[in-house]
């Protein structure tokens, strides 16, 4: 009976040796909580993952943009100091493209993800989620992508195909060959 | 003094100053020796005893950290005085004002897409996460604690140059988005070993901690073959522009990849799908389709002596010299061709030759005065040869953007002058 202890308490600690063991090897770092983990995850997925809550229209899009973007961007996201956002569609396969939000990005859930992780570019993620939306909800509304009366939340954001999502290939290279 | 002398000993000193001239106008800085009177410059000369040996110099102590000599400070990084505006923005390495295969830090390419942000490294933290058995944080502290390793290995921008004119004057103008150092950290293999990835782990998010929170998402197989967390450069700590405390390294992958000021690894199933990779580093072939997750840097090379903007001041013996590198392992051979493309000799290739390293190659060359054009061919270790510009535009067409690694010949006129060749 004492012997079946003893072995059993050594059974035990040698399972915990190794399976410490095998989980680290330097003890090096420490647990993340999730609330830590939650605070800086920011990466929003292709299928509008990890997208939080809240909401935001067109028509509050267009105030947030005129304050907080259009200074680089352009009254109507033309492009100045800043990249050109509007327009463009049916250019890509041309002579010469116009790479803009409508005309080339594959995923509208990307649009969320960068301007709250990178925008304002003088003062990034300053904008609040409904900011963030409403501000998507208008530059994808510039470029006929949804409606000018539209109110844009996770899910009907991931819903939004965008024109070029099907037209990017893997890496071919290499291409040139002797 | 012998007027003789003089005269005899003016052509190596007008040499010597055109070749400063044209290096400090390639990197846009100051003319040196322009202003210096024949008479002041004769006086240091034999048979007289020159000026710096005629009284102390400077103090030990009167630069604790050290800078270049004054005569070299037109040997700055190349940056456009033309852009739109400087927070997304490059700064080009002067190459053909270096030698050998590493670059100085302060002299080391930069390309930043929010500014460089100024970071205090005891507030720093490294957040591992996902796909992981167990989330974790490192301090700096924590990750120097790990096995370290110094590696050398080469950075370049994916975009180095364009496809479309007006193509650059200079060798740093072509491709001065490349740089090459040792490398100190520890392997990102390490630290994931440390967390225990999940199987279902594919790709890594990376993120840095800049203005831009730039992510990339790198393959789960190229962070355990080669990709390190790396905190010093060059035997010093990063520099800020370098991602100072801490930046990731993916050998032989496009810069921008290699995130800087990294605070986040997030282990995942499937890419991000960031901005980064779908916008911006794609590439656009004529048919409308995109190349996306085009990591590697192919082989190429360039001369960097004789080069654009540089003047050959003699007919007569020059070497030949440039750099040669391959994000798919070791330079094989460099090929010089001094006879526009027509004859092609291997070049002397100097050790160490290094996986996804800089190649420093050099050919002796015999200049009889007349127009040449002379031009550098890479072959790595897979047996890819360096394309021509013509070749990759045939096949990816002037939108492509990235990736250009074609060959780029150099022109030298009959006064010795030496221009772009396809310019």
């Amino acid at each position: 009976m004492r012997w079946r202890e003893i072995c059993g308490v050594v059974l035990v600690f040698l399972i915990w040796a190794s399976s410490a063991q095998a989980q680290s090897t330097y003890g090096i770092g420490r647990q993340a909580t999730a609330a830590e983990i939650a605070g800086w995850n920011i990466d929003v997925g292709r299928d509008g993952s990890n997208l939080p809550a809240g909401r935001g229209s067109v028509s509050q899009g267009r105030d947030i943009f005129a304050q907080q973007c259009a200074s680089c961007h352009g009254e109507k996201g033309e492009g100045a100091i800043g990249d050109r956002l509007v327009g463009g569609q049916g250019t890509i396969g041309t002579p010469r493209p116009i790479r803009t939000v409508g005309s080339y990005w594959p995923y509208a859930p990307t649009l969320f993800d960068y301007i709250r992780r990178a925008m304002p570019q003088n003062a990034p993620q300053s904008l609040s989620n409904e900011d963030v939306y409403a501000v998507s909800a208008y530059i994808l509304s510039l470029n006929g992508l949804v409606r000018d009366d539209a109110t844009l939340d996770a899910k009907s954001l991931a819903a939004i195909k965008m024109p070029n999502r099907d037209k990017f290939v893997g890496d071919a290279r290499p291409d040139v060959k002797r | 003094m012998s007027n003789k002398i003089h005269t005899s000993d003016k052509p190596i000193g007008t040499t010597r100053r055109r070749f400063l001239q044209s290096g400090g106008a390639a990197a846009g800085g100051v003319v040196l020796g322009a202003g210096a009177s024949t008479a002041a410059e004769t006086d240091n000369l034999p048979p007289n005893v020159p000026d710096w040996m005629k009284a102390p110099g400077d103090p030990m102590g009167s630069q604790p950290y050290g800078a270049p000599s004054p005569f070299e400070k037109g040997v700055v990084k190349n940056i456009s005085k033309n852009l739109k505006q400087y927070i997304s923005a490059s700064g080009r390495t002067p190459l053909q004002d270096l030698d050998g295969i590493i670059t100085p830090n302060g002299l080391f390419y930069e390309r930043h897409h929010g500014g460089v942000p100024t970071i205090d490294p005891a507030q720093h933290r490294l957040m591992l996460h996902g796909l992981v058995e167990r989330p974790l944080i490192f301090t700096m502290d924590d990750l120097r604690r790990f096995p370290s390793e110094s590696r050398i290995h080469f950075l370049e921008c994916s975009g180095n140059p364009g496809y479309t004119k007006p193509y650059g004057k200079t060798a740093s103008d072509l491709v001065g988005l490349l740089s090459c150092a040792e490398w100190t950290g520890v392997s990102l293999k390490l630290v994931l070993q440390e967390a225990g990835l999940k199987p279902e782990a594919k790709w890594i998010i990376a993120e840095g901690a800049d203005a831009a929170a730039l992510t990339r998402s790198i393959p789960i197989e190229k962070c355990l073959e080669d990709a390190m967390l790396v905190y010093s450069q060059n035997g010093e700590r990063l520099r800020p522009q370098q991602g100072y405390p801490l930046r990731l390294l993916l050998p032989g992958f496009e810069g921008n990849m290699n995130v800087k000021w990294l605070r986040r690894l997030h282990v995942t199933a499937e890419p991000a799908y960031s901005r980064e990779e779908t916008s911006k580093y794609t590439d656009l072939l004529p048919d409308g389709t995109a190349r996306e997750f085009s990591f590697y840097m192919e082989a190429k090379s360039i001369i960097t002596r004789p080069s654009g903007g540089q003047r050959l001041n003699a007919t007569g013996f020059h070497e030949i010299t440039g750099i040669a590198w391959s994000g798919h392992g070791k330079i094989q051979r460099v090929e010089v061709s001094v006879d526009d493309g027509r004859s092609w000799q291997d070049a002397l290739v100097q050790e160490p030759v290094l996986t996804r390293a800089l190649t420093r190659f050099r050919l002796p060359w015999q200049w009889d005065g007349k127009p040449a054009v002379i031009q550098s061919r890479a072959v790595d270790e897979t047996g890819y040869v360096q394309p021509t510009l013509a070749e990759l535009l045939a096949v990816r067409g002037e939108n492509y953007f990235y990736h250009n690694n074609a060959i780029w010949p150099w022109r030298i006129s009959a006064d010795g002058e030496v221009t772009n060749a396809l310019a």
